[in-house]
């Protein structure tokens, strides 16, 4: 039974992929994305963007869900019957896919030089010499809250961590708006907005994420269990019936104006902005005022070239627009809260992503932790941070046991470089 | 049939003409069958004794298999998927079988009025998809924004209700029971076949001997209806241990919380395909679906040789 599902799936998706490239006269670029909130500005803005400049060539976006997306990719990429283009998630599951002759190499691309080594480095094999991807976005974490509840309650915007739970106790007291839309149901909230939004403070950013993959720090380590111990004292501040909260809950009572604080990525923006509330954001707070702060500045997609894309010479001139100031521009300002990558200065007009933006000055950025090497294995480390942060709010496990069963897992097969 | 000398073939083969339209009768059944099931299926077992091993795929004899019962994560999981599929079956077992005879037993009742809505309703879900099912029922026990804590709020049992679906000890109960929601009308039905053929003798027979309500179900009815149960029962266990497709747009691959709601078809697909950024292990995932296939056949076996032998059958 399972047997015929899975290969229906892979039918039917070979079959749509392949009617959408045999239908114009004029060659048709398929994207692949998981990013499937963005269809309507990719159809809207990017897209005829494009393809006024480049007539001829026509370009199709077509997403999956976030969740499903790399196992989707990887099927359809086995199959032949992926898209031309890929947006590359960062790090090893790119990079697997680049080893395995999966993805072109674009080191030669003329638009590679916009792009710092930094901003190449999610999509760079181990060695720096071959970029496999076009850089396009990264995303900060931080909070994001509604200016009225604040006012309503007296709450200042906070710095150090007790300043951040005495605004929650504020909240909590008033009763107007549950303190922080947060859910434990689809478990990357947990793992995503809270362990990896707080954890840089506690781990110092690159300094606690460079020494673990060097296997000088654990995360059964101070610095990698204390957020989560601050995480476990999320749970109280959350709405009623979390653990069965799924992500777009949380999104939809932010939106409504049920919810005072929202653990955020910052690419929540562009629909944050279609509420019409009055927002702002912090960065996450401090241990003690004057310390300095980390946030998560997160490399988080680029795009690729199907190396079994009958159309590469078309797909290679995409790609150039996607490494251009052109797209850096339109993309930034379409999807503000997706920070361009590229090296030309973007000027951004939302007021709530320049904030974000601006941490950058006065932070120490970093990567999420879980992301370069450390989730190359099984069992793998981004998943079981999933689990077991959602299980640290949820109070299945103490914040010790968590971290324990990560280090465990990691230890099973991670052998780091001595 | 046809091995006979040609001396002696003629002779059968005139009175017998080969009777070529079986073959070709059978050819689509046969050819389709076999490369969509047979030919996966021997390709699954062959490969589950493969694995990529510095770049390379090559022979590795069981040690897939002793990867998945001796490495102690492997294992753990492994064994947590099948318990919860035990209760996920136990479930059905327990509340989708009899209630689906109560309510066969209530349609074939002489006299009810409006049973030909009554079955077609209770049937229906049967035909949705899992994804409408589970998108609806997700909905519905929504803390947020569902009807269930609303509803419960007008009897007065709010207190009640809880995040069922977000607990690790309520949500493999909540699915469980969705699913049985979602087949009722499976075991309805072919108990409702076997119900109306009863002859009306056999049953007058018992009215005359003084049987009649309870006493006629339990003495005369039930154990006439056994086979069909026991059809139900294995299509029941051979569903079960296949299913994914409710838990998956339930509680998603992960099978949250805390892995409450993995069974073997979300274990075997997170293997399979990969999560996020874990990436898929076809070997193991190829592993996982063999020890699947070997518990089905189990079970399908032990019903079988063990137990349909053993249902007297009674011809009327």
């Amino acid at each position: 039974m399972y047997r015929t599902t899975l290969q229906g799936a892979m039918l039917a998706s070979s079959i749509l992929a392949g009617v959408g490239t045999a239908m114009a006269a004029d060659v048709t670029l398929n994207i692949e994305s998981w990013r499937n909130d963005d269809l309507q500005i990719w159809q809207e803005q990017i897209i005829p963007a494009f393809e006024a400049k480049h007539p001829g060539i026509k370009v199709t976006f077509s997403p999956s869900a976030p969740t499903e997306y790399t196992a989707a990719l990887n099927a359809k990429l086995d199959a032949g019957s992926a898209g031309d283009l890929v947006a590359c998630r960062p790090f090893d599951t790119s990079l697997q896919l680049f080893e395995k002759g999966k993805l072109e190499d674009l080191t030669g691309l003329e638009g590679m030089k916009n792009f710092s080594d930094v901003a190449k480095s999610a999509w760079t094999t181990d060695d720096g010499s071959k970029t496999f991807c076009v850089p396009m976005a990264s995303v900060i974490h931080g909070f994001i809250y509604n200016k009225e509840a604040f006012e309503k309650v007296g709450a200042e915007v906070p710095k150090t961590v007790d300043q951040f739970f005495a605004v929650l106790d504020k909240l909590k007291e008033d009763g107007t708006y549950i303190p922080m839309a947060m859910g434990t149901k689809d478990m990357w909230e947990a793992a995503t907005m809270g362990y990896q939004n707080i954890g840089p403070t506690y781990w110092k950013g690159e300094e606690g994420r460079k020494a673990l993959i060097a296997g000088t720090q654990k995360l059964t380590d101070e610095s990698w269990v204390e957020p989560y111990r601050v995480l476990a004292k999320w749970k109280p501040y959350l709405g009623d019936g979390f653990e069965a909260q799924t992500y777009p809950d949380s999104q939809n009572l932010f939106t409504l104006g049920r919810a005072a604080i929202y653990p955020a990525g910052s690419w929540e923006i562009s629909l944050f902005n279609t509420a019409g509330l009055k927002l702002g954001a912090f960065p996450p707070p401090v241990a003690k005022d004057g310390d300095t702060c980390y946030i998560s500045d997160h490399n988080d997609i680029a795009m690729g070239l199907n190396a079994a894309s009958p159309h590469k010479e078309e797909a290679k001139v995409f790609l150039e627009w996607v490494a251009s100031p052109e797209f850096a521009s339109i993309y930034a300002n379409a999807l503000p809260g997706f920070f361009s990558l590229n090296s030309t200065a973007v000027d951004m007009s939302d007021p709530l992503a320049k904030e974000f933006v601006s941490w950058r000055e006065t932070c120490e950025p970093t990567i999420r932790s879980t992301y370069q090497i450390l989730s190359r294995g099984t069992p793998n480390l981004e998943n079981e941070t999933w689990t077991e942060s959602a299980n640290v709010i949820n109070g299945t496990d103490t914040p010790e046991a968590a971290a324990k069963k990560l280090q465990d897992g990691l230890d099973s097969w991670y052998k780091p470089a001595k | 049939m046809t091995d006979l000398s040609p001396e002696q073939g003629t002779e059968a083969a005139r009175r017998r003409p080969r009777r070529w339209h079986i073959l070709v009768f059978l050819a689509p059944a046969v050819i389709i069958y076999t490369a969509v099931m047979i030919l996966p299926l021997i390709e699954t077992l062959r490969q589950s004794l493969f694995n990529v091993v510095d770049g390379e795929h090559v022979f590795v004899g069981f040690a897939n298999f002793a990867t998945l019962f001796g490495d102690p994560r492997w294992a753990s999981d492994f064994w947590n998927a099948l318990g919860n599929n035990f209760v996920f079956f136990l479930i059905h077992m327990a509340v989708q079988n009899p209630i689906g005879v109560a309510l066969a037993a209530l349609l074939s009742l002489p006299g009810l009025r409006f049973a030909a809505f009554y079955r077609t309703a209770f049937f229906l879900p049967t035909l949705l998809s899992f994804v409408i099912v589970g998108f609806i029922w997700k909905l519905i026990l929504s803390p947020i924004w569902g009807v269930a804590p609303w509803l419960m709020d007008l009897v007065g049992m709010k207190s009640l209700f809880g995040p069922w679906l977000g607990k690790p000890g309520s949500a493999l109960i909540t699915v469980s029971l969705v699913s049985v929601w979602q087949f009722i009308g499976i075991p309805m039905m072919l108990i409702y076949a076997a119900l109306l053929n009863i002859p009306e003798e056999v049953i007058e027979a018992a009215e005359i001997d003084g049987i009649t309500g309870w006493g006629q179900f339990f003495k005369i009815k039930l154990p006439l209806v056994l086979p069909a149960i026991g059809i139900i029962s294995i299509l029941t266990f051979v569903g079960n241990f296949n299913a994914f497709d409710l838990v998956y747009t339930m509680q998603g691959a992960l099978a949250g919380p805390d892995k409450a709601t993995d069974i073997l078809g979300t274990f075997l697909y997170r293997t399979f395909f990969g999560f996020q950024l874990q990436l898929g292990d076809q070997s193991m995932g190829a592993t996982i679906a063999t020890i699947m296939f070997l518990i089905i056949l189990t079970g399908v076996c032990i019903y079988l040789f063990g137990i349909q032998r053993r249902i007297r059958r009674y011809q009327f």
